[in-house]
């Protein structure tokens, strides 16, 4: 710690800019209204419709990590970053298991 | 927390603050990631039982969309306002950090007025969350994520009272820098919450 810790700028703290933060609103104002669009004013076919609102709210989600959080690979946030991934790891082993789990137990059950 | 510093004495002072301002913020950051964790088990269990609706209300019955949308702007302009507030921070203007605290803090209310207006208008259909599965897990895991806001209403509260009496001292700015990290997490876990409960809901 002692190496990076002269750098204060951590998550949220760095430098940024109106810019930025302009620039996030945009675009993510955009990821918002597109899905919302899609699911209010029905399109497209229904599966297509799920993988773009899927889609749009992975992608706003970096965009408010990139823009709003300014999480960035620099050296000073390599541990930051880490343990987002490290997060992101778990919450899909958490999610994804137990929605296959799940998916099975309720076939399974079906047949009695 | 560039500030313009005078003197070495005072530098070698800002740098044992920005050490430990640093570090706290870096722990404030791995809460967070297990407050993720909270809010993925919520979601897993919202995905199970989303379809468990026992002859009651199902998503696409009970939710509008147009309101969700409003709700989903004030929370995305308070995270754009409490930018503004950091950038004014950066400058040392205590003023424009009130002012723009503040503007986050009337937005913050606003969806928080929303969400107990929604909560109330469903439980008084008789859509409470006692009524089936599906319910149990909406009210857990979208009032979870309001009781969230409602912490980050009140921590802006006493932090715009304290950067009032003291103002901009390294110590506020680590608060500052922690609540932002606190407000912008929130809508990421919105972004998560309007997809997977209200979107897909309707779908």
């Amino acid at each position: 710690m002692s190496r990076q810790s002269h750098v204060p700028s951590s998550a949220g703290a760095s430098q940024s800019s109106h810019r930025s933060y302009n620039t996030g609103f945009v675009l993510a104002a955009l990821l918002t209204l597109l899905p919302f669009g899609l699911a209010m004013y029905p399109s497209l076919p229904r599966h297509l419709t799920f993988m773009t609102v899927l889609v749009c709210a992975l992608v706003q989600i970096v965009v408010h990590m990139v823009f709003f959080l300014h999480l960035t690979t620099a050296r000073e946030q390599r541990w930051n970053l880490i343990a987002l991934v490290f997060t992101v790891v778990i919450i899909t082993l958490l999610v994804g298991l137990s929605l296959w789990i799940m998916y099975y137990v309720h076939y399974n059950m079906l047949g009695l | 927390m560039s500030h313009v510093v005078h003197n070495e004495t005072a530098r070698e002072q800002e740098h044992g603050h920005e050490d430990a301002g640093s570090l706290s913020l870096f722990g404030f950051w791995v809460y967070l990631m297990t407050d993720c964790i909270l809010f993925a088990t919520l979601f897993a269990t919202y995905a199970v039982l989303g379809q468990s609706v026992a002859g009651g209300p199902s998503a696409a019955d009970i939710f509008e969309l147009p309101y969700v949308l409003v709700e989903t702007f004030l929370l995305l302009l308070s995270s754009i306002t409490y930018g503004y507030a950091m950038l004014a921070n950066h400058r040392q203007d205590k003023r424009w950090v009130l002012r723009w605290l503040g503007v986050t803090f009337l937005l913050g209310l606003g969806f928080i007025a929303m969400e107990i207006n929604e909560f109330h208008h469903l439980i008084s259909e008789g859509a409470g969350p006692q009524r089936s599965a599906f319910l149990t897990a909406f009210f857990t895991l979208v009032g979870t994520h309001g009781l969230h806001v409602l912490v980050g209403l009140i921590w802006m509260a006493l932090l715009m009272m304290q950067v009032h009496q003291r103002g901009l001292t390294c110590v506020n700015a680590t608060r500052l820098s922690c609540l932002s990290l606190f407000w912008h997490f929130l809508d990421i876990v919105w972004v998560c919450v309007f997809t997977v409960v209200y979107l897909f809901g309707v779908i």
